[in-house]
This record gives C-alpha cells, sequence and structure tokens, in this order.
C-alpha cells in the first residue's frame, strides 16, 4: 500500500489540470524563464569574458569538491527513502553530528601538533570517530522517532522528522554552544599541486578522491553483499521481502547506519571545505543534498551520486555563467537562489529524476 | 548517547527479569535528568527560584523527574502489589541518582567544560546541593531513591488525595515562577498589596506564603470537589448556551483588561501571540484543513510586512520616495499589504500544485527560502533595502491617537485576530472548508466527486497567505523597522509546530498552540535560546503521543476517539468554546 502511495507522488499529476491551462500557461513561462535566464546569462558572460580560464577551473573544482559532498549526503537520503518512503529530515543534522565530533578530535589533535606530523593517521582517526558518531545518532534517530511511525500514513513521520531536526540542532546549540568554531587549517591541506600551469587545491583532491572511495565502497555494499541485496530487496517491495524471511527491521537499521556513516564522512569534509563548525550548518547542505537526490532519482543510488555532483557543481559555476550575464550585481550571494530553484524545478518537472524513470514506471 | 544504547540492551537481556522494567524506566529518568543538565537548561532554570532560598526551579525540575519516575513505573506496573512496585520503585529511583551522580563524578574527575560548555562548577555545585563530593553520591543515589517511592505513594494514593496536593503544587509553582508579573499586577491597590507582602518579598515567594498557597489551592480544590458531581451525560450550566456566552464574556474582559493592569510587558507578549495567533489560523487553513504542508509560509509573512514597509515608510527605501507613489497610512496600506499576499500566495502555489505530501513540504521551503535570499540579496537592494532593512515605518494612527504603546497595538492585532478568527471559522464550515477537508483526506476521491482542485488549493495558498499578510503588516508596524533576518525558514516552523501542539484543524487549538509555544517561552525570558529545542521535542512527542493536537477539531475527535468525552481540557477559553458549540449546532442542519 505505501508503495503505491508513494508511487502516485512520483508520478507528474499536471496532466489531470489540463483543463485548467492558465496553469500550464504560468508553468511554461516558468519553464521558458528559467531556460532563457540559463541561455541568455550565459551567452552574455562568455561575450564579456570577464572570466578567465583557470578562474573557471576553479570555480569547477569547487563545483566538484562540493558535489562530492552533496553525493555524500544525499545517498542518506535516497537509501532512506528507498526502504522507508519517509524523506529523513534529521539527515543534515545528522551530518552535523559528524563535522561536531570529528572537529573535536581535529583540534586537540592539531593541539597536540599530531595532525601535522602524521596527516593519514590524523585524517583516518577524525573520519572514524565522525562516522560512528553520526551512525549512533542515525541509528538511534531511527529506533526513537522513525519506528513509531512505520506504519502510519500522511503527514505525521515527516513532521515528527521535522521535530528530529529542530531536536538535534539544538541539542548540539546546548551542548557545545551557539558560536561558530572554527576548524584547523593543517599546512597539507593549504597547500596546492599545479598542473599545467593551474593550481589545484590539495584539500580539493583528498576530499574528491576520498569521498569517491566511499562511493566506491558503498556500491560494493550495496550490489555485492547479502545485507545490501536485503536492503535493495526491501526498497523495491517491503512486503514480498519480509514475506522472503527478510528481517526488515536489520535492514532498516542497516540503510540508516550506512546512510549514518556517508553523512559523518560528508561532514567532516564539508568542514574541511569552509573551515568551520556550528550547529545549524547541517540544515542548507541537507536541503540541498535533498534536492539532488531528487535530482538523480529517489531510490538510485548512482543517481544521488550523479546528482549531487550536478548540483555542486551549477550551485558553483551557475552564479558566474548565468547571473553575471545578465547584469545582477553580486550575483555569488544568490549561489542558494541556483541550489533552491534547480530543487523547485526538479520537484515540479521532473519528480522521478533523471535515472528514476524506469523505477517510477514499474511502482506505478 | 551511550547510555541510551545500553538501555536498550539491557531491555534485550533481562526481558524475563522481574526488575527489567524498573531499570529501564531508572535508566530512562536518569538520562533526562543528565541530559537536562548537559543541554544547559537546568543550569539556566537555576537562577529562577520557586521559594526564595528555599527551592530554584532546577531543583524543582529534579525533584519531579523523580517523582514521575516513581509515578510511571506505578502506572506501568499497575497489575503488581504496591509493596512490590515500592521496591522495583526504589531502584528506579536509585538508578536515576546514581546517573546524576555519575555525571557529577565525571565532572569533578575530568575538566569537560571545554567541550560541553554548560558543565561548569557551578553546575555540579546544583546538582550535589553543595556538598561534599563523597556525600553527595550516596546523597543522589538515596535521594532518586526516596522520590521514587513518594512517587509511587503519590501515583497509588486515592484521587480526593492525590489532586488537590498536585493542585497545590501546580498553584506554588506557578506563583512562585511568575513572581515577577504577578506582583506587578497585585500593585494596585491597598488591599491586594497587603495581600501581596503577606506571601511575596521583593525577590520571590517566601516559605510561609508558598505554604499559604499551598493550603488555599488544596483547599479550593478540596472544597470544589465534595460537590454533588453532576450526573454524567447532562451538560452542566456551563456547557449550555448561556454559560458559554458567559465564558466568552469573561474571557473578553480578561484579555482586555490582563495587558492594561499587567503593563507593556504583557501586552508584548500577547501581541506576538496574537501575531502568531493570525499566522496559525493562515497556516491551518492550509496544512489543517486542505492537508497542504508548506514550510515556506513565512515568505508571505514577509510579503505583508514588505509590503506595509514599502508604501507607509519615512524612508529612503519606500515606493514614496523611489517612485513618486503617495504617502499611505497604516489603514490605507493594511489592505494592500493583505491582497498583494493573497496575489503572491497564489503564484506561490501554482508552480506546486502537483506536487503531494513529503515533496510539497520541501518544494514550499524552498520557494520560502528563494524569498529570503532575494530580499537579502544586493541584487533586489535598491528596491528592497537589502541586508540594511527598512527603517522608519510610522505607527498606525487612529482618530489622531498614535498607536504606540504595545497595549494599544496589543488591541489592535485583538481585533484583527477576532475578525480574521471570525472568517476562519465560517470557512471552516463553509463549502469551500469542506471541499479543503475532502482534498485532505483523499485528493483523488475528491476530485472524482468534482471538486476542483486547481481552485480550491490555490483558493487555500491565497486564503492562508491573506493571514499570514495581515500578521505581517502589524509587525512591521510593531518593530517600525524590518529585516530580511525577522524572515528566517524558523518562523515557518514555529508556526507549524504551533497548530500542531494545538491541534491541526482547530481554531481554538491555534490559540492554545500560540500561548504554550510563543507566549510561555516569552515569559520565562532566559527560556528564549532553549525555544526551537521545546519545539523539536513537541513536534515528536506530539506526534507519538496525541497526533491530534491539545485542543483537536470536533471532527478530528471523532475520527481519533469513538467517543469525545473521553478529554480532559485544563479550563477552555470560553470564547473559543462558544465556537465549537455553535459550530457543532450548525452541523446537523448542513
Amino acid at each position: 500500500m505505501a508503495d503505491v502511495a508513494a508511487g502516485r507522488a512520483l508520478i507528474p499529476r499536471l496532466s489531470t489540470l489540463s483543463r485548467f491551462t492558465f496553469v500550464d500557461v504560468i508553468l511554461w513561462c516558468l519553464r521558458i524563464g528559467v531556460t532563457a535566464v540559463v541561455i541568455g546569462g550565459t551567452i552574455g558572460t562568455l561575450i564579456k569574458g570577464r572570466y578567465a580560464a583557470a578562474q573557471w577551473f576553479d570555480l569547477v573544482m569547487f563545483g566538484l569538491t562540493l558535489g562530492s559532498v552533496y553525493a555524500l549526503i544525499a545517498l542518506g537520503y535516497t537509501m532512506v527513502y528507498g526502504v522507508l518512503r519517509l524523506i529523513n529530515f534529521a539527515h543534515g543534522d545528522i551530518m552535523m553530528s559528524g563535522a561536531f565530533s570529528g572537529y573535536f578530535i581535529a583540534s586537540s589533535l592539531d593541539y597536540s601538533g599530531f595532525l601535522n606530523s602524521s596527516p593519514i593517521l590524523a585524517m583516518a582517526a577524525i573520519l572514524a570517530v565522525a562516522v560512528l558518531t553520526s551512525m549512533t545518532i542515525a541509528v538511534l534517530t531511527e529506533r526513537f522517532a522513525y519506528r513509531p511511525f512505520r506504519h502510519t500514513r500522511g503527514l505525521a513521520p515527516l513532521i515528527c522528522a521535522i521535530g528530529v531536526s529542530f531536536f538535534l540542532e539544538q541539542t548540539f546549540r546546548g551542548f557545545f554552544g551557539p558560536s561558530i568554531r572554527s576548524y584547523p587549517d593543517p599546512k597539507w591541506q593549504a597547500s596546492g599541486f599545479d598542473v599545467f600551469g593551474l593550481n589545484i587545491p590539495r584539500v580539493d583532491v583528498i576530499v574528491i578522491s576520498l569521498a569517491i572511495i566511499a562511493m566506491l565502497i558503498l556500491y560494493l555494499i550495496v550490489q555485492k553483499t547479502k545485507m545490501g541485496t536485503a536492503m535493495r530487496a526491501v526498497s523495491e517491495d517491503t512486503d514480498a521481502a519480509a514475506m522472503m524471511g527478510i528481517d526488515v527491521n536489520k535492514v532498516i537499521v542497516f540503510t540508516f547506519a550506512l546512510g549514518g556513516a556517508m553523512a559523518g564522512i560528508a561532514g567532516v569534509f564539508y568542514a574541511f571545505v569552509f573551515k568551520q563548525v556550528y550547529f545549524f550548518m547541517g540544515f542548507q547542505p541537507g536541503i540541498k543534498a535533498f534536492g539532488a537526490a531528487v535530482l538523480g532519482g529517489i531510490g538510485s543510488i548512482p543517481g544521488a551520486m550523479l546528482g549531487g555532483f550536478f548540483l555542486g557543481l551549477v550551485e558553483s559555476v551557475g552564479p558566474a555563467l548565468f547571473l553575471d550575464g545578465i547584469g545582477i550585481p553580486a550575483p555569488y550571494q544568490l549561489r542558494d537562489l541556483i541550489a533552491f530553484t534547480l530543487l523547485i524545478m526538479v520537484l515540479i518537472f521532473r519528480p522521478h529524476g533523471i535515472l528514476g524513470e524506469r523505477m517510477a514506471k514499474k511502482r506505478a | 548517547m551511550t547510555v541510551a544504547t545500553t538501555s536498550h540492551a539491557m531491555w534485550r537481556k533481562r526481558a524475563r527479569s522481574p526488575y527489567h522494567r524498573a531499570i529501564i524506566t531508572g535508566l530512562v529518568f536518569g538520562v533526562i535528568a543528565v541530559y537536562l543538565a548537559v543541554v544547559g537548561i537546568l543550569p539556566m532554570i537555576n537562577a529562577r527560584a520557586v521559594i526564595v532560598d528555599l527551592l530554584t526551579m532546577a531543583q524543582a525540575a529534579l525533584l519531579a523527574i523523580g517523582l514521575g519516575a516513581g509515578a510511571f513505573i506505578s502506572r506501568s506496573e499497575r497489575e503488581l502489589p504496591t509493596g512490590t512496585v515500592m521496591v522495583h520503585s526504589l531502584i528506579t529511583g536509585a538508578i536515576a541518582g546514581a546517573l546524576v551522580a555519575l555525571l557529577v563524578l565525571a565532572m569533578n574527575a575530568i575538566d569537560l567544560r571545554s567541550i560541553f560548555i554548560s558543565l561548569s562548577p557551578q553546575t555540579s555545585d546544583m546538582l550535589t546541593l553543595e556538598l561534599d563530593l563523597e556525600y553527595a553520591a550516596p546523597m543522589l543515589v538515596a535521594a532518586g531513591a526516596v522520590l521514587g517511592a513518594l512517587g509511587v505513594l503519590l501515583a497509588r494514593s486515592p484521587a480526593r488525595v492525590r489532586k488537590p496536593v498536585l493542585i497545590g503544587c501546580m498553584a506554588v509553582l506557578f506563583f512562585g515562577v511568575f513572581q515577577e508579573l504577578i506582583q506587578i499586577m497585585m500593585q494596585f491597590s491597598d488591599a491586594i498589596t497587603t495581600v501581596r507582602d503577606l506571601i511575596y518579598t521583593w525577590e520571590g515567594l517566601t516559605p510561609e506564603g508558598a505554604a499559604v498557597i499551598f493550603v488555599v489551592a488544596t483547599g479550593a480544590s478540596v472544597l470544589s470537589t465534595r460537590k454533588p458531581p453532576a450526573a454524567s451525560g447532562a451538560p452542566s450550566w456551563w456547557q449550555t448556551r448561556n454559560g458559554v456566552l458567559v465564558k466568552a464574556a469573561i474571557a473578553i474582559v480578561l484579555l482586555i483588561l490582563l495587558p492594561i493592569l499587567a503593563g507593556s510587558y504583557i501586552g508584548q507578549v500577547l501581541m506576538l501571540v496574537g501575531l502568531y495567533i493570525l499566522m496559525g489560523m493562515g497556516l491551518n487553513l492550509e496544512v489543517g484543513l486542505a492537508g497542504l504542508l508548506d514550510l515556506g509560509f513565512v515568505a508571505f509573512f514577509a510579503v505583508g510586512a514588505y509590503t506595509t514597509a514599502l508604501l507607509t515608510a519615512d524612508s529612503p527605501h519606500s515606493l514614496a520616495a523611489i517612485a513618486g507613489f503617495p504617502h499611505l497610512n497604516f489603514w490605507m496600506a493594511m489592505p494592500i499589504a493583505v491582497m498583494i499576499s493573497v496575489v503572491v500566495g497564489v503564484l506561490f502555489g501554482i508552480p506546486v500544485l502537483g506536487v503531494r505530501g513529503d515533496y510539497l513540504a520541501v518544494a514550499t521551503m524552498g520557494l520560502g527560502e528563494i524569498v529570503r535570499v532575494i530580499v537579502q540579496s544586493d541584487a533586489a537592494a535598491p528596491l528592497l533595502a537589502g541586508a540594511q532593512g527598512i527603517l522608519q515605518i510610522p505607527k498606525p494612527v487612529l482618530a489622531g491617537m498614535e498607536l504606540a504603546d504595545p497595549v494599544e497595538l496589543f488591541f489592535l492585532t485583538l481585533v484583527c485576530a477576532a475578525v480574521a478568527a471570525y472568517f476562519a471559522w465560517r470557512l471552516e464550515s463553509s463549502r469551500l472548508g469542506r471541499a479543503w477537508m475532502a482534498v485532505r483526506d483523499d485528493e483523488d476521491v475528491a476530485q472524482a466527486l468534482g471538486i476542483n482542485l486547481v481552485k480550491v488549493k490555490l483558493l487555500a495558498y491565497g486564503l492562508g497567505a491573506a493571514f499570514a499578510g495581515l500578521s505581517g503588516s502589524i509587525f512591521a508596524v510593531m518593530l517600525t523597522s524590518i529585516y530580511p533576518s525577522s524572515f528566517q525558514l524558523l518562523v515557518s516552523i514555529n508556526v507549524l509546530a504551533l497548530i500542531i501542539v494545538g491541534g491541526m484543524g482547530s481554531l481554538p487549538g491555534v490559540v492554545v498552540g500560540s500561548l504554550a509555544l510563543v507566549g510561555l517561552p516569552e515569559l520565562l525570558r532566559e527560556f528564549g535560546e532553549y525555544r526551537y529545542l521545546f519545539y523539536g521535542v513537541a513536534l515528536i512527542v506530539m506526534m507519538r503521543i496525541r497526533p491530534e493536537g491539545l485542543w483537536p477539531s470536533a471532527t478530528r475527535r471523532r475520527e481519533l476517539h469513538d467517543f469525545a468525552g473521553e478529554l480532559e481540557v485544563e479550563e477552555p477559553p470560553p470564547a473559543v468554546v462558544a465556537e465549537i458549540a455553535a459550530h457543532a449546532e450548525h452541523r446537523p442542519g448542513e
């Protein structure tokens, strides 16, 4: 039953409204308008030629770095949505918990000098603690906040998830204070590589490569292990999976743990890139990563990765490419505008995403 | 966190032990106490005395946790004899106390303050009652055990003992915690001032005063229960139409008198409550009636506020200065602001018409964030002033008198809220309201029954936005300057939380929710920074325990329970009861 309802939500329902052409007109205006801004802005920027190739390269690199963080977060959304049909609203805050716990390890290691003397061990320690914390919190969230709503329809689970998100944020605020803390900035992260005269910041390389490794491991777990197979079975059809003898509870806990682990890694990387942690840091990346998950096709793991990278790129390159060209002052302030517009356009016009079409059809 | 995991593990291991329930309950209540200490709530409320030099609010909270643990175990082991439960409660209380003791020991062994900012030496002193460590730990365990046992005693005592005692304690708590306000209200006549001097000193409730209040409240409660109970089923006089009218009149008189007596601070708090009631009624149309979970609701509030500001402000950022528009006063600007909010609401609704459920929540949240990003950006700054905000918005002038005082503005809000409530109430039982409910329950069936989804949904967005726009308009003149930072997503969540706590789809619920979630944290000023924690917990707990809200609408109540008489709500505001009664009378005729 739940599958049918969720499947329905995935299908665009605009066709049923076709009698009311006024709505269609406005929606078409929206599409054309956004497309016009994108194309016009691109042409304008390219004609103006205000940015050099090196600057574009920097933007793309930053976009890929940001995108790999979004992709890691989006994986958690997509997997949980796959098995539970629930938007885990608190997922961004689970990422925040990873960043925070990583911060305490990183700053104490930085204080003792270990962070600079043996970077690999230090990174491993930071990531391990962050992953453990995020996993624990994700599993506890599932146990105490989501499990009671397993069979509830309607808005209750989502509202509870919003509550959990606030509870986590404010708990961290109460525990560790409302101030923004700056993340340690060791030397080995700050310098860069020179490739063909272009400067690639080292932290970008570290983040992107480690994120890709993490995603590969996740993909192997989901595709090759018994638990991963069970997970895919549950997300295909929970009742049938249960009848085949799969312990659905165990699978759900496993899903949350995996998603939490990815969020923990994402949290550490996000803190590496932006060099700060605070209690509200998880909210915006969380919402954007949800957009990335939908963009890739919710429930699809490669889709989430793709969507994450795409969103990161658009967010990083977009202000310069689209908005500068049409003469908007200070386009970087509107970075979030681009990300949220993309999110809404996806939800309205392509709720089944890029890779989700096959799945959505099957569920209908 | 670790403690909570252990409790789960232990539950598995000891599922057959007769003590397992006692142990889990003890761990849960202990974790609650430790959490409150670490998150900083206990250290914060420790500054507020219930009884001067005798009991702080933090100590009261710890006592309540101990008693609550006992009461809980007594309830969950209802079938066992009191003696056994007593033994169990001793274990429960001791475990809860032991967890607190462990926290104290840990705090003294290592410096946790560099990580957990609340774990200062003062917190430790508060938990140990400034005893030495070697006495404090056993004391906490013993105190927990004793409180647990007392909790069982209280829970198992007959209702005619338990109820008056609880009411007495509540009264003492109320008079102690809100002593500042009550003292201000009591200084108006000499006779009352004498009473005040009897129970209060300038810094709070005296022990003698507390005793007096306890005795009076307990006595009153005993006397009131001794009256022969009305035959169940037959409504008492208060529930008849006349009784309801009298109650409504009393409530209105109280609402008018309260801010006059209590001064401008209360006026300000009530005004804020009023603004949230207005917004709550709007969101209630969308979420409660039409089932459209809108997390971008703050956008309409912002539209109302910015329209009013642009039309009336005496600053370079106003339409008068930019476009040579005539300078409007508040009374002209307000309807325009409401109308523009409706237009924005409809425009906002069109793109998300085809989006449902969870996706709708995220899409609307994205739309709300877009509005905020635009308002904040430099790109829109020539018109909307960016992060600097629009300043010098004049106060409304009525018959030559400027409504500058919070109390006067509160009356303005009250009138607006009353008018809006009338509209909301009429909408609820109208054809449109019923169409909304049908859409909420099942969109496809509603459409099959001939409801025009597009029209109905857009009307929900537009009318909901009207309420928020009105609220925003008053908000602008209340502050006389507006900044984009006032229109965060948090406002949307705030409004959502209050209608959920009050009861989705219920007008009185909106009032109850606003009083509880906006008024209460505002009165306990230091609580302010924890209000969002409180909202988060409220959302989770309400969804788990009471999804219909504190004051559900009649329909919801009927849906969720087979009989309506089950609810016990303390002293409902009469105006609201009148509405329900009138509503109920309307129904059969429809």
